[in-house]
């Protein structure tokens, strides 16, 4: 008995190191996929679909990781003023009109974009929202 | 040996009474009702109940043609109303329908009847282009464009679905996003929530029990 409550103490122990090692960052990627998936389920999920599979040729689907890299630094524009422009999205054209979503503040954005360049395949990484907020500015 | 006579028997007897309980099932009716005297077909005398139903109706469809009851008389349909520019609940409710559109494809006994309550801007050939971007083509699934009058009372008086011009809303109108089930004698037999997928699901299973009510 007594040797099994080492044991766990001690895998506790682990456990708690391995945790405390995770440096801020994956943390806060964490903190940004969680909340990104909140908000991309109430305000995106209905145009994009549960996986990012899009709706028909009304919505692309958020599954062209190679149109979200060579995009990065547009998508925050993207997500708050919306689009109305010809995208090819994995070798198809879509010209519909995505909303622009005024009430979403950066830290929103940051979240939301975090979650969907982190999902349906794509893994981008973090990207603080201080950077969002930036190219929020910097908006055509 | 008597055992097994008698687990037999058990099953038989749930199987009968299962089976039973399914031929039973029959869907509700909405709406209004009264009752009514009525003559069968012997000429004899008697009170039914007579429930609310679709009255006629004629609208332009997407392809520009005046399409009306008739398209829908005599089979069951899914109704909804929507709007191409919609960017909130329309867009999960024809996610949702699409599902149900493919499953009873090849069944010709239902179509799909969505109603635009934009009449502004939803002119038939924007209502084409806006099915072939979902991925519907033929005339199974009919997208209907007419006055604002004629679909709203339709709307609200008829399949009870709430809808209104409302300039305080995202995008001008709003309404509710039920798919209401029709039975061929264009009565009310259920309105499910499009937006949810449990109850889209419910939908799929209660078209062939609706089905089933004319086989007989
Ligand atoms: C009403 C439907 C709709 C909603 C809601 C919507 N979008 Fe879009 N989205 C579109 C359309 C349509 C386009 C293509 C726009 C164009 O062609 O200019 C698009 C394009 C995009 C793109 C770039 C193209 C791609 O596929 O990668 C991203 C990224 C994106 N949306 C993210 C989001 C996020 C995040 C949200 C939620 C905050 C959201 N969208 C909400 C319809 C929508």
């Amino acid at each position: 008995m007594r040797k099994y409550i080492i044991n766990f103490i001690f895998l506790l122990s682990i456990v708690a190191i391995i945790v405390s090692c995770q440096n801020q960052e994956t943390i806060d990627l964490q903190n940004y996929m969680s909340n990104g998936k909140d908000i991309y389920k109430a305000k995106c999920q209905n145009c994009h679909g549960e996986n990012g599979e899009g709706l028909g040729q009304l919505a692309p689907p958020l599954t062209d990781s190679v149109f979200l890299k060579t995009n990065k630094n547009r998508l925050a524009c993207i997500i708050k003023n919306g689009a109305n422009e010809s995208l090819i999205i994995h070798g198809k054209e879509y010209k519909e009109k995505m909303p622009a979503f005024p009430e979403l503040a950066d830290i929103d954005v940051a979240q939301v974009m975090v979650y969907v360049t982190n999902s349906f395949g794509n893994k981008q990484g973090f990207v603080p929202y201080t950077e969002v907020s930036t190219q929020l500015q910097n908006c055509k | 040996m008597n055992k097994i006579i008698s687990s037999i028997a058990i099953c038989l007897l749930s199987i009968t009474i299962l089976s039973s309980c399914q031929q039973e099932k029959k869907l509700p009716f909405y709406g209004e009702r009264h009752a009514e005297t009525v003559k069968d077909a012997a000429g004899v005398e008697k009170i039914d109940t007579v429930y609310q139903t679709i009255p006629n109706w004629s609208f332009l469809n997407q392809d520009s043609v005046v399409t009306t009851n008739k398209a829908t008389d005599g089979k069951v349909y899914v109704a909804d109303f929507f709007f191409t520019s919609c960017t909130t609940i329309c867009p999960t409710m024809h996610r949702n329908l699409m599902t149900v559109y493919k499953e009873f494809k090849t069944n010709p006994d239902i179509m799909f009847v969505s109603h635009t309550i934009d009449f502004k801007y939803d002119r038939p050939y924007v209502l084409k282009k806006y099915a072939q971007k979902l991925g519907v083509d033929g005339p199974k699934w009919q997208f209907l464009y007419g006055s604002k009058d004629s679909v709203y009372t339709l709307a609200e008086k008829n399949y009870l679905v709430a809808v209104g011009e409302d300039s305080t809303a995202k995008d001008g109108y709003i309404h509710q996003g039920y798919l209401v089930l029709i039975d061929k004698d264009r009565r009310i037999r259920g309105a499910y929530d499009g937006t949810k997928e449990d109850q889209v699901e419910q939908l799929k299973k209660d078209i062939p029990v609706l089905l089933a009510e004319y086989k007989k």
